[in-house]
């Protein structure tokens, strides 16, 4: 039989709240936001993670998500998404190992660049003041966000999804119980 | 093991979901305790698309929404049951969802279906045999409209 686990504890209030810290996350880019009531997904997917699922995720987005069949089966029990075996196909990718590379996922087109896809990708640990210096619309002069386990050479592939601008790929990134987003027009230099 | 048959188990939850909270509440006295259970979904009120066909083979079409109240439950074993009922019955949906659970256990299932579940419908199929007995006194045969053709 399934180990299905509980979401929210309040449906509405604590997608609401989880709603607000990606829009703050996204307008703030590389700025640290701590959800409040994260619900305790199944392994691997991260408290910050299952959130972002619950939030975003609906019968409407098709999902991509390679952390196994307990996760695929909490995720389409509380959100009713739609999953797709190709993360080419899917709105939302969930990476917790080795992610899709950016330039295989849904980009959008030059008139609805809002089709795009975003990747919601699993971290060992965020960590503002350090590490990556991030420039762009949402951050003054610059800001500075160390991200432990960052797939290898993502500042590169960032770059090349920096080219196809308007199109490209969002991203936000989630540790334990926190989320920093890295949306499409936010330039990043390794510092 | 006892294996139970999709056509059992729509049956019980068929008679949960009818029964409602007090009608559950009255017959669980007589029951062995309800197994503990944390709260998947729910229990939660929505709307549902009515869907019907004129005639049984006409084009679908939407007939109007209704309130319905679901609720899934987890037992500590891991058994998910589900219910979903008509209308606005919190504590029933709830209380169904966990018999459903529970009904699905081998070593639970003859004592439940014994002393929930059968009285339940017996008191529902009596309920229906009397509305249609009432609307059967009622019944007008249109003889004169045939004799007179």
């Amino acid at each position: 039989m399934s180990g299905l686990l509980p979401g929210f504890t309040d449906p509405v209030l604590d997608a609401q709240s989880a709603f607000r810290a990606v829009l703050e996350a996204m307008s703030r880019p590389g700025r640290i936001q701590r959800l409040q009531r994260p619900p305790a997904p199944p392994a691997p997917l991260s408290p910050a993670s299952g959130a972002v699922l619950l939030t975003l995720a609906d019968s409407g987005t098709p999902l991509f998500l390679d952390t196994g069949p307990d996760a695929e089966e909490w995720v389409r029990f509380h959100a009713g998404c739609p999953l797709v075996a190709e993360p080419a196909e899917a709105e939302f990718v969930l990476a917790s190992a080795l992610p899709p590379k950016l330039a295989a996922l849904r980009a959008g087109t030059d008139e609805d660049p809002q089709t795009s896809a975003t990747l919601i990708l699993q971290v060992e640990s965020l960590e503002e003041g350090a590490g990556w210096h991030l420039t762009g619309p949402g951050i003054e002069h610059a800001h500075r966000l160390r991200v432990a386990g960052a797939p290898q050479g993502f500042v590169a592939e960032w770059a090349a999804n920096a080219v196809r601008f308007p199109r490209g790929v969002d991203v936000i990134l989630c540790a334990g119980d926190t989320i920093a987003a890295l949306p499409r027009s936010v330039s990043i230099r390794e510092g | 093991m006892t294996q139970m048959t999709n056509d059992e188990r729509r049956n019980w939850m068929g008679v949960l979901a009818r029964a409602g909270a007090a009608g559950i509440t009255a017959r669980l006295d007589a029951a062995p305790p309800l197994p503990p259970h944390t709260r998947l979904r729910g229990p939660e009120i929505g709307l549902t698309m009515l869907r019907g066909r004129a005639g049984g083979d006409g084009a679908p079409f939407n007939l109007g929404e209704m309130t319905v109240t679901r609720c899934a439950v987890r037992l500590e074993d891991g058994t998910v049951g589900h219910a979903y009922l008509a209308g606005r019955d919190l504590r029933g949906a709830e209380l169904a969802a966990v018999l459903d659970a529970a009904l699905q256990d081998p070593t639970r299932r003859p004592a439940l279906l014994e002393t929930v579940v059968a009285p339940l419908a017996a008191t529902q199929a009596e309920a229906r045999s009397e509305t249609a007995r009432k609307a059967a006194a009622t019944r007008v045969r249109f003889l004169t409209m045939a004799n007179m053709r």
